[in-house]
């Protein structure tokens, strides 16, 4: 494991990465977040469990994921772009990787039953699938609004054999997912793991939800410097809602010279416009009203919806090892229709909030001619396609 | 008396450093702990309802009511967008206060405003006092003339800041314990939490039940034995007959839905009085 210190090594005990973090729960549910840190230090250190999650990531997630150099894409912007396909992995989306893990944690733990919180549908439909491959129950929360833009998904999730629960509270998004998962952890913690989704949440989630998508970065490394002979990206591009595919990605390049840029939407951009605050079982910063009441996201992409963001990631914006960007709905849209018309590859919304900054930075000149550019295409778009062809006409 | 020999059960277990505990030993109970222990000295059960500020316009009058009614101490919520320790009861009452524009300043001057005459507990989630500052909330709450904060998302390892801040205001902060909390756990809670132990009687969220819920039994027989502080369940509580089966073992009960139920439904200061003088008899009888 990386030394505490440095930076996306472990956190302090306290679960802290610099002033960010912590573990601000009822005290009903401190005992098992307890339990889980234990457990996944344990698990982490045990060569057996190691082996059976990488197995799984290979023989059923599908890892490694390739590398795509973007040629056509490249030649119109000027820089050159590198894709991490995850959007190849099985479900569509760089969360199966950390259900992955967190369900064979909750095996070990002797839980049998999972609930998770979900925006876009992507994480719920990735922990429904890891909950049926090892025989466990699971209830997904969803936001009554992202289950109506994310239809599809809702009945992946039931034809995975989970149940979904339509949240009617507050906005009526991830935010409120989130909240509801927790409120039911609350009464179901003997017998139940949460599957938090991002790089958020109580200590260890944060932690453990980062180095469970590490995988990403580490595979993009080694693979750009096949591809590159022995280069490292300049820039390293991901989108950010709660931040664990960027996290997961950032993990792999921290060490090197590469530049770390994460994008959020506009109408969830907790570095650009965020306060620090204590919500959902951590210190970090969030879009809130000045006595500190949490503000509604707004995003065209129900993943990105989140007025927080994932307290390793304020960390890094705050020691200045990562930069923080925001692109609005229609760049976004902008750059889903151009990866689409020159690389034949329909991305998610949310990776496409990281392709619309690349765009716009190469063309504003913030990212000079030439430069190499990897970005984490994070998941594949089948789920929002119906969603655009709405926007677009 | 010696206020260290009163509270000595609840001591800090040796070996076990309590977060934010600046002294050794225990402090002179403040005005919240100093009543509930004269009350309960005197033989009384402890009732401590539990309000929305600002749900209606006349919730301080809902207040005034609920002491006059024979309340020991009242809890007053300051409400939050994001409220996970509550079910849709409070959810709704929040929703309601909210979209009424209540800010946690205009809580605390309804509260100074008001004659109460029994102590004050404001019950709220951290995020409203990290956005103020843990310095400036105490100082606000001190000046409103509350005795105690009780914020459930805050448990022992990350209240020692804030707790600092509280005592040095002379804000007494409640402590909650779970069902899940183990023995020394449960010693350390009890030894750095002032007022009261809040004894969380389920695993869940706030609301009413069917039925007392032996977690509540077990916690409150749990926590008796660890300290001398006043012992009150909460979460759960909802009938007359409950908060006395309950008081069988605990030293009172916090009533928070039951009663919030009431006021969504519109039954005003008169309904709220009514609810809480039925509680009372209860547990007088
Ligand atoms: C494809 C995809 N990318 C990104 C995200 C955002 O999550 P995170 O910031 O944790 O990577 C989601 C969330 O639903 C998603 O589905």
């Amino acid at each position: 494991m990386v030394v505490t210190g440095q930076p996306m090594g472990a956190p302090d005990p306290g679960g802290r990465f610099g002033g960010f973090g912590g573990r601000f729960v009822p005290e009903s549910l401190v005992p098992a977040c307890l339990e889980l840190e234990t457990a996944f230090a344990a698990a982490w250190a045990d060569r057996s469990f190691r082996d059976r999650l990488d197995g799984l990531l290979a023989d059923y997630a599908g890892r490694p994921t390739p590398l795509t150099a973007c040629t056509r894409l490249s030649a119109q912007l000027g820089v050159n772009v590198v894709l991490k396909r995850e959007d190849l992995t099985h479900t569509g989306s760089h969360k199966i990787n950390n259900v992955l893990g967190q369900a064979l944690l909750a095996e070990r733990m002797g839980k049998h039953r999972v609930i998770a919180e979900t925006g876009a549908g992507q994480h719920g439909v990735a922990t429904a699938t890891a909950a049926a491959l090892l025989g466990l129950e699971c209830v997904v929360y969803m936001g009554e609004v992202d289950v109506e833009r994310q239809a599809l998904n809702v009945f992946r999730m039931q034809l995975l054999g989970a149940q979904v629960r339509p949240v009617t509270s507050g906005s009526r998004t991830l935010k409120d997912a989130v909240n509801e998962a927790l409120r039911e952890w609350v009464g179901s913690v003997e017998t139940t793991h949460y599957c938090i989704g991002s790089v958020m949440g109580p200590h260890p989630y944060p932690y453990l939800v980062r180095e469970l998508q590490r995988v990403v970065g580490e595979e993009a490394r080694e693979q750009y410097r096949g591809l590159s002979g022995g280069e490292d990206p300049d820039v390293v591009v991901a989108c950010v809602g709660g931040g664990s595919n960027a996290a997961g990605t950032f993990a792999g390049f921290v060490a090197t010279r590469a530049e770390l840029v994460g994008v959020e939407a506009a109408g969830g951009a907790a570095v650009g416009r965020g306060v620090p605050g204590v919500v959902h079982g951590m210190r970090s910063l969030f879009l809130q009203d000045e006595v500190g009441q949490v503000l509604e996201a707004e995003s065209i992409s129900a993943g990105l919806d989140y007025p927080g963001i994932g307290p390793e990631h304020a960390h890094l914006a705050e020691i200045g090892r990562a930069r923080y960007e925001s692109v609005g709905d229609d760049e976004v849209l902008g750059a889903f229709r151009l990866l689409a018309e020159t690389e034949g590859i329909l991305p998610a919304l949310e990776p496409a909030h990281a392709l619309a900054w690349v765009v716009r930075a190469a063309g504003n000149g913030t990212l000079r001619p030439g430069a190499n550019v990897l970005v984490t295409l994070s998941g594949r778009g089948d789920k929002d396609v119906q969603q655009v062809r709405e926007m677009l006409s | 008396m010696s206020a260290a020999a009163e509270t000595a059960p609840g001591s800090p277990v040796p070996g076990s450093p309590v977060p934010g505990s600046p002294v050794p030993g225990s402090p002179v109970p403040g005005a919240l702990e100093a009543h509930l222990r004269a009350r309960r000295a005197a033989g009384a059960k402890l009732l401590v309802p539990y309000v929305t500020g600002g749900l209606g316009d006349d919730w301080v009058e809902v207040v005034q009511a609920v002491a006059a009614a024979g309340a020991d101490a009242i809890e007053v919520g300051i409400p939050f967008s994001d409220p996970v320790m509550d079910g849709p009861v409070i959810q709704e009452a929040s929703v309601r206060a909210l979209r009424a524009r209540t800010t946690p300043r205009r809580v605390l001057q309804g509260i100074a405003a008001a004659e109460i005459g029994i102590p004050v507990a404001v019950m709220t989630y951290y995020n409203l006092v990290a956005r103020a500052g843990d310095r400036r909330m105490a100082a606000e709450l001190h000046a409103a003339g509350v005795a105690a904060a009780i914020l459930p998302d805050l448990p022992l390892e990350e209240a020692g800041p804030w707790c600092a801040e509280a005592d040095a205001a002379g804000v007494e902060t409640v402590l909650l314990a779970a069902p899940t909390t183990d023995g020394p756990r449960l010693a350390r809670i009890v030894a750095r939490s002032r007022g009261f132990l809040y004894a969380v009687g389920l695993l869940g969220v706030t609301g009413e039940r069917e039925h007392v819920a032996r977690s509540a039994l077990e916690i409150a027989r749990r926590a008796k034995a660890a300290t001398d502080l006043p012992v009150l369940v909460g979460v759960g509580v909802s009938t007359p007959a409950q908060a006395e089966e309950i008081c069988r073992v605990a030293d009172g009960v916090v009533v928070g839905s039951a009663l919030v139920r009431r006021l969504l439904a519109g039954e005003g200061p008169e309904g709220a009085g009514r609810f809480v003088a039925e509680m009372r008899r209860a547990l007088d009888a």
